[in-house]
């Protein structure tokens, strides 16, 4: 497109970070193609969510995880982007822009959102290589690298950005020391108490902690070798992150001649003291108040877009604010004061030190003007919301600090959040900016009827998740139907249960998916890709032998017996009985990765070998080879059994006290290749010392003097689950009965993709107990059933298609002569 | 313009409500050829919008394909994601004549001339 002949005005946008690309989409949103957009970053790359830079750090989240807008978007939306070139110069008379590179541009409006500049302070050793800020992308970059190569790190600055550095860098695997100046962290968020509770925490999950520590000096000659303090202590050293604080940066604006104090001052309307002029994000300075959370500055993106889009009544308002920190497994919630500012504020104090909890509360004439919560924070919202409205809360005063449940319990309001009373500028989610209107306005206008419907238009409880309890009960208020208590279905092909389908059935004696869908009305004739993978099991697991599987209705993986990886190649790990190998099996194992060029071999967590990067017409070949030396496939792809991973027992061990080795064999020569719903892994320990982590599996085995404890239902992965205690026996023959029966009964009962921890939370373990503990006759029962059905799948899926089963999943189609 | 038809064989060599990726190399990426259960045939662009995942290795039903990697459902008659997703895959021309299949490929600038 010629650029000439667009005759658009032209906005410049300076800086290409959150708040100037929220600011561009609320535009968008407002007033589409109302201007021809150009937008400068300083960084070389698209928009990204800042504030995850340490879920980054921390390795929860990468950083194509964490783009915003990828360059499609900006393409898409007709905006220019010069991403790593910054501006330099603007003169306001001849209205343009200058960049680093030497490229100069006109503007009719310019929006400045050049964000923020870590603070420095004056310390000698600040440049030596080893030495950075928390920042940006390069930043985390040199972070890894250092956490990589070196061992010791130290991080200055004890606020919400130190810490989660300093645990970002402890979860990479570096020893962390962390320097702050004054006696507590987070001292602007928390009070001491709740200061002190943290500081524990994290020195019970490593972090060594210098408070009232003032930095002197880094040390060091070719690199970083250490941080001296004032006071004579020293702590070595390899990397030191500088997480001090930020400040606003206005050089640019400051050179133009713009007003300018802390921040580049801005009015209610977003505008610098040049009215072509706006501001908005970690740069500006309103009424005296630089911002560095996210939520304001959502508000002030959301205002310059109306000025910017022509609407002039939009005004910026700035509200109270809540400051969460990001470290897996410590909440924390502070909004408003921290402490009484006098005799007339009341504190109110909960304290529980054993289960690490604690909560204040500000009273200031009846009102709510300030709330720490430490350990249990799901109240936070509703404080921050009883402190924006203002409301006097003296009715709720002796119950307000034991939670909104307990103290609206006892006023007679309705317990949980009421929906209809709320404004629809009450903010729901914190993370991403989105209000009640907003999200109602969407599950009204797009029919929206799930939660995943919801965060995907609307953003709301994308993030951080904290209000997924909000989100849901707004659902249930505007859809009238209460999404914890209606029905699940299988899929939207169905009003149908997964209970009142596997029951029918039975008791229909339902054998195919048609009979199925015919039975219960199916909307698609076909099912989709949620219904038919679950019809297929249900049918699989009820006619054993008789239902031929449907392989059409399996996901890849279960199809071609191997795992589908991001570029479209395959993983392949063979089975480890037990975890037990030979060095044939290795030697085998090493040939063929050598042999297909497979770029990565790794160790597993359930104590097998992963050959990583197979290309898909190799895998054949590959199972060959691998079965040529007894290997087998390891079913690591499965919806069935996994692993059953052991330590190494009486055998060897001095303290084992059975043969957990010998005995894992034997529960994964009987239960491999089953079909289950959900993926099923298994442990034997030794002892109670429990080193093959059996109490976080699906069935653990932990052997005693006395036998054997059988517990289930445990879970590692997101939701860590320990496991409920089924039974003790003596013999191993006893643990083999009830393995069969419990697997068995799980195979019949759970619902399609619930795993043993959820289909137990439902059903309860008494319910479990009273099937295979209390009930002797049915528990063999089970255990018959299953390994009836296991005669029918244990066959080595690799072997067969390595002799050339299924061949058309592997190769492609050739092209014939021309037509 | 005309697209260049090639004949990939033999409709049974495609699994019912199954897929297999041809071997030709063009420039608009890897080329996937889509069997119903009615026999019907597509084919698209064997990428997924969302993050180029294979979609040929999705489950098929209806006129749909679910891609294995992130569950987006790409409609295959215009390898249009459905929405709330957004996002396309381009879609080819393809035949069966006699239970031949055949794709017609865009011609390359080389081959108009």
């Amino acid at each position: 497109m010629n650029m000439n002949a667009d005759t658009r005005e032209h906005l410049i946008v300076i800086g290409n970070g959150m708040a100037g690309m929220r600011t561009v989409e609320e535009l968008l949103k407002q007033e589409p193609g109302k201007y021809r957009i150009t937008v400068f970053g300083a960084e070389p790359h698209v928009n990204y969510n800042r504030i995850m830079l340490s879920s980054v750090l921390a390795g929860d989240k990468t950083i194509d995880e964490i783009v915003i807008n990828t360059r499609e978007w900006y393409e898409d939306n007709g905006i220019t982007l010069l991403s790593g070139d910054a501006v330099t110069k603007i003169d306001r008379d001849a209205r343009t822009v200058t960049s680093a590179s030497g490229l100069t541009l006109p503007y009719d409006r310019l929006l400045l959102a050049t964000g923020s500049k870590p603070l420095a302070p004056p310390l000698p050793g600040l440049s030596l290589p080893g030495v950075c800020a928390f920042r940006d992308i390069a930043d985390v970059d040199k972070m890894l690298t250092a956490a990589r190569t070196h061992k010791r790190a130290v991080v200055i600055g004890g606020g919400l950005l130190g810490l989660e550095a300093a645990w970002g860098l402890k979860q990479r695997g570096m020893s962390v020391a962390l320097v702050h100046l004054m006696p507590t962290l987070m001292e602007r968020q928390l009070d001491a108490a709740a200061g002190q509770m943290l500081q524990r925490d994290l020195d019970r999950r490593g972090i060594a902690f210098f408070t009232n520590g003032q930095t002197e000096e880094i040390m060091g000659t070719e690199r970083a070798e250490g941080v001296q303090l004032a006071d004579g202590r020293s702590i070595p050293a390899d990397l030191v992150v500088l997480a001090i604080g930020i400040r606003p940066n206005i050089d640019l604006a400051k050179a133009a001649g713009l007003q300018v104090s802390r921040g580049i001052v801005v009015y209610d309307d977003m505008r610098t003291s040049d009215p072509d002029i706006f501001a908005v994000g970690e740069c500006v300075e309103h009424r005296g108040q630089v911002f560095g959370l996210v939520a304001p500055i959502w508000d002030q993106a959301k205002v310059c877009a109306a000025h910017l889009a022509g609407d002039d009544t939009a005004v910026f308002v700035s509200q109270a604010l809540s400051t969460s920190l990001k470290i897996t497994g410590v909440d924390v919630f502070s909004a408003g004061a921290l402490l009484a500012a006098d005799e007339a504020d009341d504190e109110i104090t909960l304290r529980d030190d054993s289960r690490g909890l604690y909560k204040k509360i500000i009273l200031r004439d009846g009102k709510l003007v300030g709330a720490v919560l430490y350990g249990e924070v799901s109240d936070g919202q509703w404080y921050l919301q009883l402190m924006r409205d203002k409301e006097d809360v003296s009715a709720l005063r002796e119950r307000l600090v034991f939670g909104r449940a307990f103290a609206e319990a006892g006023s007679g309001k309705p317990a949980g959040p009421d929906f209809a009373a709320m404004a629809d500028s009450n903010q729901i989610c914190g993370c991403n900016g989105v209000s009640k209107g907003a999200i109602v306005g969407a599950i009204k206008e797009k029919g929206l009827c799930s939660l995943a419907d919801v965060r995907k238009h609307t953003k709301a409880s994308a993030s951080c998740g904290q209000c997924t309890g909000l989100v849901e009960g707004l659902l249930a208020f505007a859809t009238g139907v209460d999404a914890k208590t209606a029905k699940k279905t299988i899929c939207e092909c169905t009003e149908a249960g997964h209970d009142e389908v596997r029951e029918a059935i039975v008791a229909q004696g339902l054998k195919t998916m048609d009979a199925v869908r015919a039975a219960f009305g199916w909307k698609k004739p076909e099912g989709c890709h949620k219904c038919r993978p679950a019809l297929n099991y249900y049918l699989l697991c009820t006619w054993p032998g008789e239902y031929s599987d449907d392989s059409r209705s399996r996901f890849v993986n279960e199809r071609v017996h191997a795992n589908i990886q991001k570029d479209g190649t395959y993983s392949v790990i063979p089975r480890m009985w037990g975890g037990l190998t030979t060095p044939a099996e290795l030697h085998a194992i090493a040939s063929v990765a050598e042999k297909f060029n497979i770029p990565t071999v790794k160790v597993t967590g359930g104590q097998r070998i992963d050959l990583l990067g197979v290309k898909k017409d190799d895998l054949p070949a590959v199972w060959g080879d691998l079965n040529k030396a007894g290997l087998v496939s390891g079913h690591a792809y499965a919806k069935g059994l996994r692993t059953v991973k052991t330590c190494v027992g009486s055998e060897w061990c001095r303290f084992g006290t059975q043969d957990s080795t010998g005995l894992g064999v034997k529960l994964e020569k009987m239960t491999w290749g089953s079909w289950t719903p959900h993926k099923v892994k298994l442990a034997v320990s030794g002892c109670p010392r429990n080193c093959a982590e059996a109490t976080i599996k699906d069935l653990g085995v932990v052997c005693v003097e006395a036998g054997y404890d059988i517990v289930v239902g445990g879970n590692g992965g997101i939701d860590v689950r320990v496991t409920d205690s089924l039974t003790r026996v003596a013999t191993e023959a006893e643990v083999l009965e009830y393995a069969g029966a419990f697997m068995q009964l799980y195979r019949e009962e759970a619902h399609y993709l619930e795993r043993t921890a959820p289909w137990i939370a439902r059903v309860g373990i008494d319910y479990v107990k009273q099937r295979l503990v209390e009930d002797p006759d049915g528990r063999r029962d089970l255990h018959e059933r299953f390994l009836l059905s296991q005669t029918f799948v244990q066959d080595d899926p690799w072997a067969e298609r390595a002799k050339g089963a299924e061949a058309h999943e592997f190769a492609p189609l050739p092209a014939l002569e021309e037509a | 313009m005309e697209p260049h038809w090639k004949r990939f064989g033999p409709l049974d060599n495609i699994p019912v409500q199954g897929s297999r990726r041809l071997c030709v190399d063009h420039r608009l990426g890897p080329i996937a050829v889509f069997r119903m259960a009615d026999d019907s045939v597509f084919a698209l662009v064997d990428e997924c919008p969302h993050k180029q995942g294979p979609l040929s290795e999705g489950i098929i039903s209806g006129n749909t394909v679910t891609c294995p990697l992130h569950n987006w459902v790409i409609d295959l008659a215009s390898g249009t994601a459905q929405a709330p997703d957004e996002g396309s895959t381009s879609a080819l021309p393809v035949r069966v004549v006699d239970g031949q299949v055949y794709v017609g490929l865009p011609m390359t600038a080389e081959q108009a001339a």
